[in-house]
């Protein structure tokens, strides 16, 4: 009758325990325990290969006397130098500004549905990334060879003011117009990416709400494109910044005019002035470099669920962690 | 009855495609209208004509008696200014199918884009007025969040207290659960629901048949372009005339 029914065991503890059971009975102990982090030997000697050759590297820089460092102490701050620093930083600043806002209404252009708008902007750019930023700098030098005057007025009538072609053109503001008619073509290009990055379904909900249409695009569509146009125009940015070092041929003297003059006036100096130039333009580009992080971040807000802390924040979190372990 | 809605004679083509042919109907203010009908069958192009997202190649829609989009002149139909008809879209609440909150604004401020800037409401009272709807929609305590921080369910009730902060005579409804995991469709249809009870006229596109069933007053079903029949949901949903209806019906369960 009941020959089917499994035996009865006759005690509990002579039952084998279950394997599981016990894994359990470990984890109920060790509850409380941190888990220890998984241990990284390969990313340990690959940082140590690496280390070494810097310190090569900063060995052969700081024994080599042909370095002159010296010279490069000596040159580093002079005045002539700063002036030409402060000048690259305006022209750099000034076309950056007049660059972006004249590619921000390129971009706007060419996605207009105004085909005239449309093809003006796609010639301009095609125009101005055609031609190398030197040839159209010494075109604008040279610009009283080509109009002897420039007038304000209504275009094709009467004119009211007429102005030498000569006297309006300083070489400041030949370089900064090259500069900005340039920068402007490639940040129309940018801009534009950012623009047609955004989903087609924000305008659609911006419309649908009534937003009027340049509220559409400042507050709704600009702010999310800016996110992916930060890293393009930072490395615009940078290039403008390097970029401006071109202006020397039209004898404006900025960071690289300065060392390219004194060069040529203290002969053996060349290395320690390049160098001056160099380190200028790294401590220039690391500043922007530093910008460009925070505005990522404060244009990330909304995009990723949590904003990853800073390197300080990681850095002080760090400090704070251990000081409370100790 | 006040009529709210009227679409009389929509044409809408894609090339050679007739998306809309010669709809027409009518939706009674404060009562629900529920589209059903197959993928493709034009229901979002119906709904997207009636706010004029979608321009008609002919016919006209009217809102609460005023022409969307259009207006009369000299016996013709002449679209109006931009400007113009997002006017018009603010007294018109969308909520559309794909989440499409502003991920770069925090819920409040998604929320009081639209009264602050079209309705010029004072940014105080906009803000007081937004928490009140998102206690509506229950989801008084995500205030200060990022559309990203909310699961698809709260993105799309927050989209409806979005479509709400205008006060709009009307709110379509694009599928509004169809992006949604199964079990987030409840809370929205909730919402959906409360709002049905107060009386909010509403037209909603929708696969969901029970609620169409339960909320609706009127139900239109759709295919190819054409309304094949409409009526109470005891009716179009329960015992159809048209064999059509009846076998999207049975597809459906
Ligand atoms: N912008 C468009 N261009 C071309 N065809 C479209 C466009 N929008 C919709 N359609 C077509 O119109 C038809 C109806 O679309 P839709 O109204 O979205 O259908 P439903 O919402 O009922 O699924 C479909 O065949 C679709 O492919
Ligand atoms: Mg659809």
């Amino acid at each position: 009758m009941t020959s089917s029914s499994p035996p009865k065991p006759a005690r509990e503890s002579e039952l084998p325990k279950p394997v599981e059971e016990t894994t359990d009975d470990l984890i109920d102990k060790l509850q409380s325990r941190k888990v220890v982090p998984l241990r990284h030997p390969w990313r340990w000697a690959a940082s140590l290969v690496v280390v070494v050759l810097l310190a090569q590297a900063a060995h052969a820089l700081t024994t080599n006397d042909a370095f002159q460092w010296d010279a490069f102490g000596y040159w580093f701050t002079r005045p002539v130098v700063v002036e030409g620093l402060l000048l690259t930083l305006q022209l750099t600043g000034l076309s950056a500004v007049f660059g972006l806002l004249g590619g921000i209404l390129l971009a706007l252009m060419r996605l207009s549905r105004n085909p005239v708008l449309q093809s003006v902007a796609w010639a301009y750019i095609w125009l101005f990334r055609s031609i190398p930023l030197i040839v159209l700098l010494l075109f604008l030098a040279n610009i009283t060879a080509l109009y002897a005057t420039l007038s304000l007025g209504i275009p094709f009538g009467p004119s009211f003011v007429e102005f030498s072609a000569n006297d309006l053109l300083s070489f400041y503001m030949v370089a900064v117009l090259g500069l900005s008619l340039n920068e402007a073509a490639y940040a129309a290009e940018i801009v534009r990416s950012g623009i047609i990055s955004v989903d087609q379904s924000q305008l659609e909900a911006a419309s649908a709400l009534g937003l009027p249409k340049g509220r559409q695009y400042r507050r709704i569509i600009l702010p999310q494109a800016t996110r992916a146009i930060i890293p393009a125009y930072a490395n615009q940015l940078i290039g403008l910044l390097k970029g401006t070092s071109v202006v020397y041929i039209t004898s404006l003297l900025e960071l690289f005019g300065v060392v390219q003059s004194q060069a040529s006036i203290n002969s053996g100096q060349i290395i320690p002035l390049l160098m001056v130039g160099t380190i200028w333009y790294i401590v220039l580009t690391s500043l922007l470099s530093v910008v460009q992080y925070y505005l990522e971040r404060y244009f990330s807000r909304g995009a990723l669920r949590t904003v990853p802390p800073t390197p300080f924040q990681r850095l002080r979190s760090r400090l704070r962690t251990t000081g409370v372990a100790r | 009855m006040t009529v709210a809605v009227k679409v009389r004679g929509a044409v809408k083509t894609y090339g050679t495609n007739r998306v809309l042919d010669e709809v027409d109907f009518t939706a009674q203010a404060g009562q629900v209208t529920a589209i059903i009908g197959p993928s493709g069958s034009g229901k979002s192009t119906l709904l997207r004509a009636i706010n004029h997202l979608e321009p008609l190649d002919s016919g006209y829609v009217t809102v609460r008696g005023e022409l969307i989009g259009v207006r009369l002149h000299k016996g013709r139909l002449r679209e109006l200014s931009e400007r113009a008809i997002l006017r018009q879209r603010s007294r018109i609440g969308f909520v559309f199918q794909s989440l499409n909150l502003f991920p770069h604004l925090s819920v409040v401020e998604n929320i009081i884009e639209a009264p602050v800037v079209t309705q010029r409401v004072p940014k105080q009272q906009a803000i007081k007025q937004a928490k009140e709807l998102l206690a509506k929609v229950g989801l008084a305590d995500k205030f200060d969040a990022y559309p990203r921080q909310l699961s698809g369910g709260q993105q799309q009730r927050v989209a409806i207290a979005r479509a709400l902060a205008l006060e709009p005579e009307l709110i379509l409804f694009d599928e509004p659960t169809s992006a949604l995991d199964p079990e987030l469709v409840g809370e929205v249809l909730t919402v959906i629901r409360d709002l049905a009870a107060a009386g909010t006229t509403m037209i909603v596109v929708t696969h969901e048949i029970g609620f169409a069933r339960e909320v609706a007053d009127h139900v239109v079903f759709i295919d190819a372009g054409r309304i094949v029949e409409q009526g109470p949901p005891s009716q179009v949903l329960v015992a159809p005339e048209h064999d059509r209806t009846r076998e999207f019906l049975g597809k459906l369960v």
